[in-house]
């Protein structure tokens, strides 16, 4: 292995610090679940960097729970976006902040 | 030497995807498939450590199934591309930009710390054999909750998004 363990942590970092952004500045509803399932890869790929790192397949199961919950995650929340359109027709989460204080 | 080189191009591929997803300002789909290319980017690290289960289900759930999800939705629901509405405000995206490199950096000083060598594993390592034995001994428990949190998922999903029939 000629490749640093930190190396893998750095992307991870660089990944997950793309996907706050998109976050914080993103307005569009689809977008912003985007950038989660973004944060969720660099969490998996820090997950894999550190069972290869100690030799122990427990992060890679824990990388297939993490998927798991975002598949699940991603249905359901599409399935509010979709009906989000039915009812209030726009995708832009300026439009719906009835439970902001 | 060739995994050096291998990581580089799978990094800068991932970060090349990232990016291209939040500058997307006007197209969506366009967004989905570059996150396509970031995960993929990723299934094929995930290979490079070693992980070649996780990298096969990573293309087939993320880069498959997911991202079709999303494409589908943004499809179905045919917005035209200035409803989507104006993105946020300057003075937001300086603050995020900002909390975003404090972030960055936060997270770079804590693995910037890491100098532990990569443990020697055997060749049944990642291979989807020894992957199925952990998961069906040691981790069998939370295996079939997540069967139950995917049936939960599909019910509600169905309930939220489905026709109201009069």
């Amino acid at each position: 292995m000629s490749v640093p363990i930190f190396y893998y942590q750095a992307l991870a970092a660089v990944l997950f610090a793309l996907g706050v952004l998109g976050v914080l500045t993103r307005r569009n509803v689809i977008v912003i679940f985007m950038s989660i399932e973004l944060m969720l890869n660099a969490a998996n790929l820090s997950l894999v960097a550190f069972s290869r790192l100690w030799g122990s397949i427990d992060g890679q199961v824990f990388v297939f729970m993490v998927m798991v919950v975002a598949a699940v995650e991603v249905a359901v929340g599409l399935a509010i976006v979709i009906s989000l359109v039915r009812n209030r027709d726009t995708v832009n989460i300026e439009d719906t902040s009835l439970l902001r204080w | 030497m060739t995994e050096l080189v291998l990581f580089w191009l799978f990094a800068v591929v991932a970060v090349a995807g990232g990016i291209g997803m939040l500058l997307n300002l006007r197209n969506t789909v366009a967004s989905a498939l570059c996150l396509v290319l970031t995960m993929l980017a990723l299934a094929c690290l995930f290979v490079l450590l070693l992980a070649q289960f996780v990298g096969v289900i990573q293309v087939m759930v993320y880069a498959g199934a997911i991202i079709v999800l999303f494409l589908f939705v943004i499809m179905l629901l045919n917005m035209e591309r200035d409803t989507l509405g104006a993105e946020t405000y300057p003075v937001v995206k300086v603050l995020a930009a900002i909390f975003t490199v404090a972030v960055g950096i936060k997270l770079a000083t804590v693995v910037a710390t890491l100098r532990t060598p990569w443990a020697e594993v055997d060749e049944a390592f990642g291979t989807t054999r020894e992957f199925g034995q952990a998961l069906f001994t040691d981790y069998v428990l939370p295996f079939e909750l997540a069967s139950i949190l995917l049936i939960a998922g599909i019910v509600g999903a169905i309930v939220l998004a489905k026709q109201r029939l009069e």
